[in-house]
């Protein structure tokens, strides 16, 4: 009962903003097109059920497809980066360099020259996300007691024994947390990369359809996509946090609450 | 190792454990001074001997245990001693490993498969008072426990000569107390080669067979106390207060000559 109670205050909020949304957009009147209240969402959501939830398909496979490469790049170069001070030189740079890339920018160069396909997608997203992977990875890495790994060595162990022991393991987590964090970036990326798909008729994503149904005027149902976009990446946090907790029970004691 | 080699690690045509020769030993702080660890240090230790060395804090103790175990490389003089293993001041346990894992983690280095390790550890946490906590994790364990499945882990590391680098600085007084208890009873039961570095006196002189007072820094040594007493000793004996009243001694000397 206790996360009851500790929902109940944010769902109340929530409850209150929705009501003050609706209040003001039935006083003003204002346009469904222009502002749709909370209940034409819903009953957007409601009626597009079925097409919303073939965009999210298609959305949540880049998402996820993207999370999980952005995961492996960025935990392969931080452990490279981590053996190698020659490497760490060559890539660190580049890797912090890559984040000053305008996604907003490259999105469309990427589309035109790959097509409408999920590879410009994903490099957006593994764009995005690789680099909080790296960083809290390295940091993790780094973060090893120095006699852990002279303890190791009078117990013989080598170098590839060490990583596999002591650091792999303490570096598990981390990646994920980073991961957690490159998470709502990622969903923009996605949104982005998708916005740029000049196709229409087929389900081309989320992303895609909040831009054809504000060109269409059919705000409502752009809303009800945002809406799923929104608790596609609630949903993406979580699982990431569930991963952590069951690959890494350890390192939720040192960290305290989970979110 | 391969490296053993050069630095006369093969047991047979030396009668000492340890046989360090006029070792001199500096560093380079973080602002580049030059600071004097260790001065012409000659120390030796039989087979089955218990060798404590105290001394101030910053005297180059734990300098000298890692030229014993081959962790640095003596500027000066020279180091002759059986293959060795660490035991650091702190448990240095891995918090994703049960208390069987962690004890025989220099078991599954040496390729010993999983179950088979832990078998191996799972006798000596009989013989050594640990039963019962085989599944522990490290953070269900007091500090006491921990200091005792690092040393379970010492042991079976397979080396003849545990170097113990303050094993209990960080404990509170009484669980001190009851681990030098503990650690008599099981070197009674295992015994080894040991060196142990403390900065308690009364620890040296109730655990070894010879105390090496060193001074403080650069680390040479002062005094040289056989202990011959009989075991189990305790810390109220009058011989064993003698000889700590004359480690003290032997101490206050070292400082004073150094200022």
């Amino acid at each position: 009962m206790r996360w009851l109670r500790a929902a109940l205050a944010p769902l109340l909020l929530v409850l209150v903003l929705l009501g003050a949304w609706e209040f003001y957009a039935d006083l003003h009147s204002a346009s469904s097109f222009v502002l749709p209240a909370p209940h034409a969402v819903v009953s957007a959501l409601w009626d597009n059920a079925g097409f919303l939830v073939a965009n999210l398909a298609k959305t949540a496979e880049e998402v996820a497809l993207g999370l999980l490469l952005a995961l492996a790049l960025g935990f392969a170069l931080a452990v490279l980066v981590h053996l190698s001070s020659p490497l760490r030189r060559a890539v660190y740079p580049l890797a912090v360099g890559s984040q000053a890339i305008p996604i907003a920018v490259i999105a469309p160069l990427l589309v035109f020259w790959w097509g409408f396909g999920v590879l410009p997608k994903l490099a957006v997203i593994v764009l995005i996300c690789f680099f909080p992977v790296l960083v809290t990875t390295v940091d993790a890495l780094g973060a090893i007691d120095r006699d852990q790994l002279k303890l190791l060595r009078t117990l013989d162990a080598s170098r590839w024994q060490a990583f596999r022991f002591a650091e792999l393991p303490a570096a598990l987590p981390a990646a994920l947390s980073g991961a957690r964090i490159a998470l709502a970036i990622g969903v923009i990326g996605a949104y982005i990369a998708e916005s740029q798909t000049a196709t229409s008729g087929i389900h081309a994503g989320l992303g895609h359809e909040i831009n054809a149904d504000l060109t269409a005027l059919q705000t409502p149902r752009a809303y009800a996509a945002a809406v799923v976009l929104f608790a596609l990446a609630i949903a993406c946090f979580y699982a990431l946090a569930l991963a952590e907790r069951t690959l890494a029970p350890w390192a939720q004691r040192s960290r305290g609450e989970t979110p | 190792m391969a490296a053993d080699a050069g630095r006369g690690r093969d047991a047979g045509d030396r009668a000492l454990a340890i046989d360090v020769r006029d070792v001199a030993r500096t560093f380079t702080d973080r602002r580049g001074r030059r600071v004097e660890a260790l001065a012409g240090v000659s120390l030796s230790t039989a087979r089955g001997e218990l060798l404590a060395v105290v001394g101030p804090s910053g005297c180059g103790k734990t300098t000298l245990l890692e030229l014993i175990c081959e962790l640095q490389a003596p500027e000066a003089g020279s180091v002759a001693c059986d293959r060795a293993v660490l035991m650091p001041q702190h448990d240095l346990l891995l918090p994703w490993l049960d208390a069987l894992d962690n004890a025989s983690l220099a078991l599954r280095i040496a390729h010993v498969p999983r179950a088979a390790a832990r078998a191996r550890a799972v006798a000596l946490f009989a013989e050594l008072g640990l039963a019962g906590f085989e599944q522990a994790r490290p953070h269900e364990l007091s500090g006491g426990m921990r200091q005792r499945v690092a040393f379970v882990r010492t042991l079976l590391s397979g080396k003849p000569l545990l170097c113990l680098d303050e094993p209990f600085g960080a404990l509170d007084a009484l669980t001190r107390a009851e681990m030098q208890d503990w650690l008599a009873r099981a070197l009674a039961h295992e015994p080894r080669t040991v060196a142990l570095v403390t900065h308690d006196v009364e620890e040296a002189v109730l655990l070894a067979d010879r105390v090496v007072v060193l001074s403080p820094r650069p680390g040479r040594v002062v005094a040289q106390l056989e202990v011959g007493l009989a075991r189990p000793r305790r810390r109220t004996d009058a011989a064993v207060v003698a000889l700590r009243e004359q480690a003290l001694d032997a101490l206050a000397l070292g400082r004073a000559a150094t200022t």
